[in-house]
Parts: structure tokens; C-alpha cells; sequence
């Protein structure tokens, strides 16, 4: 069913990894910053699900899963401390949480 | 085969650029649904179906939901997207752009000085993923649950409302 040269599935990954990075660094709207992670993360996946599937193994998707596990923990830890900021400081502006207390 | 590969990664490709670009939140996530979809088509192509189908699940249906019960708790008006706009200089773009492009020319030019040919095997049914993940990568699983519960306790303790707190008396809380 498959030919697909594993490749290019590893190029695609870094291509979609790249996007999220600059979004990550460009962005200033907090929740911008979050999706950018989450391309971030899917990108991951996509490497790894495109080794597994170049050598025929489970442990790519496995590993797939594991990421998925830990980019649900991961969101919804951010958007929890987005509501958070968005109560104290009344923005999304990331630059605004620039002060450390203590 | 190859075709639908070139589509999805396309479709993918121009989604996720236009997620990250757009000033409207709620235009950027649907764009980024749009953009998890494609990658779970590739997933497919590529012979992971059980992977496929826990993308659309989770990605584009659990985790996609609750950016947008975030994104509706804090609309802040009609306001918002020109002062979106505002953060969005041209010029911001630049420096970004250009270490990226620097580190994609990099691991593209990684891959391609490879001379090893690859070629994506046969397609993984659930099965063999279920035995695997339940078989040697037990450990993990366990660490998986344990990760949940934690982003669970600190979900819920970060999210509280502190009003009474006195750390928060000189925020400027209505």
C-alpha cells in the first residue's frame, strides 16, 4: 500500500517544526505561542511516525502516543496559566509577565 | 500514493503558516485543525492508521476544544484583533525567519547527504502498536498516567481563582 520515501515524511516534519518555531518566536499573543507548541509537538510526532513506519515497527506510533499523553498535560497546564494572567494583568501579551516575584 | 502525500503535506504546509500569521485566534485555530487534519491523512499514508485516527481524536477534537474554550473565555472585543495586528510588526518577522531558514537548510541538507534508501515498510496495524505499548513500553505507560494526573492536579490548582490570595492585591483585578 505504501511507498512513500521516509524522507520525505522527515522533511515534511521539519518543515512543519520550522513553521512552529517561528511562530514560537515571532508571536507575542500568548495563545499564539501555545498553538505554535502544539505544531511544534505534532511535527515531533510526524518524525517519528515516519521512522517507525520506514522500518515496520510499533515503536514509532508508540512513541507517538507518548507525545500526544504529554502535549494534552502540557495544554492544559498553559491554558491554565493563561487564564491565570489574563485575570492578574487583563492581556495576553506575553511580554507583559516580565516581572518575577520573590 | 505519492500524489495524496504531496497534497496533505501541502495542505499542512500552507495551514500551519497561515495559523501562526492570522490575527483573528479563532481563524488561527481552525486553520491549525485544518493543519492537524492533513498531518493525520500523512499518518495514514504512511501506514500508521491507529495513529491517524488518535490524531483526529485527540488533537483536532480534545486538545483544539480547549484552546477554544480559552480563546472564548477571554475575547477581549472588537478591539482585539487591530491590536493583534499592531504586535504583528512586519520587521518582527525577520530575525525569526531567518534562523529558522538557517536551521531547515541544516537538517535538510543532514537528510539529504544520507545515501541510506528509504522506504516506508508495511502498514502497523493497531494491534501490533497495543501489544507493543502494553509489552516493553509498560514503564512508560505507567509514567504516561502519571504525567496526566499531574497535569490534572496542576490544571485545576493553577486555574483556581485567587481572589483572596494577598499575593494578587496589586493586580489590578476588578
Amino acid at each position: 500500500m505504501t511507498n512513500i520515501p521516509a524522507e520525505y515524511g522527515l522533511v515534511l516534519a521539519a518543515l512543519l517544526f520550522a513553521t512552529g518555531l517561528v511562530g514560537v518566536l515571532a508571536r507575542r499573543n500568548i495563545i499564539f505561542i501555545l498553538l505554535s507548541i502544539e505544531i511544534m509537538l505534532n511535527a515531533a510526532g510526524l518524525a517519528f511516525i515516519s521512522a517507525g513506519s520506514r522500518w515496520g515497527q510499533a515503536d514509532g506510533q508508540v512513541m507517538f502516543i507518548f507525545i500526544l499523553v504529554m502535549a494534552a498535560a502540557e495544554v492544559s497546564v498553559g491554558l491554565a496559566i493563561v487564564l491565570q494572567l489574563f485575570h492578574r494583568l487583563k492581556t495576553v501579551n506575553s511580554d507583559e509577565a516580565n516581572t518575577m516575584r520573590g | 500514493m505519492m500524489t495524496l502525500f504531496y497534497i496533505s503535506a501541502a495542505v499542512a504546509l500552507v495551514s500551519s503558516v497561515l495559523a501562526i500569521s492570522r490575527s483573528n485566534a479563532v481563524h488561527a485555530l481552525l486553520y491549525a485543525i485544518v493543519s492537524l487534519l492533513a498531518v493525520a491523512m500523512t499518518f495514514f499514508i504512511l501506514g500508521a492508521p491507529f495513529a491517524a485516527a488518535l490524531e483526529v481524536v485527540i488533537y483536532a477534537g480534545a486538545i483544539m476544544v480547549l484552546f477554544v474554550f480559552v480563546v472564548m473565555m477571554i475575547s477581549s472585543g472588537p478591539g482585539a484583533v487591530q491590536q493583534e495586528r499592531k504586535w504583528m510588526d512586519g520587521r518582527l518577522w525577520i530575525g525569526p525567519s531567518v534562523l529558522t531558514i538557517i536551521l531547515v537548510a541544516e537538517l535538510l541538507s543532514v537528510m539529504s547527504a544520507s545515501d541510506v534508501q528509504m522506504r516506508s515498510g508495511p502498514v502497523v496495524e493497531s494491534k501490533q502498536v497495543g501489544i507493543t505499548l502494553l509489552g516493553p513500553y509498560m514503564l512508560g505507560v505507567e509514567l504516561a498516567s502519571l504525567l496526566l494526573t499531574a497535569g490534572l492536579v496542576g490544571a485545576y490548582h493553577i486555574g483556581k481563582h485567587t481572589e483572596k490570595n494577598p499575593q494578587t492585591k496589586d493586580a489590578n483585578h476588578d
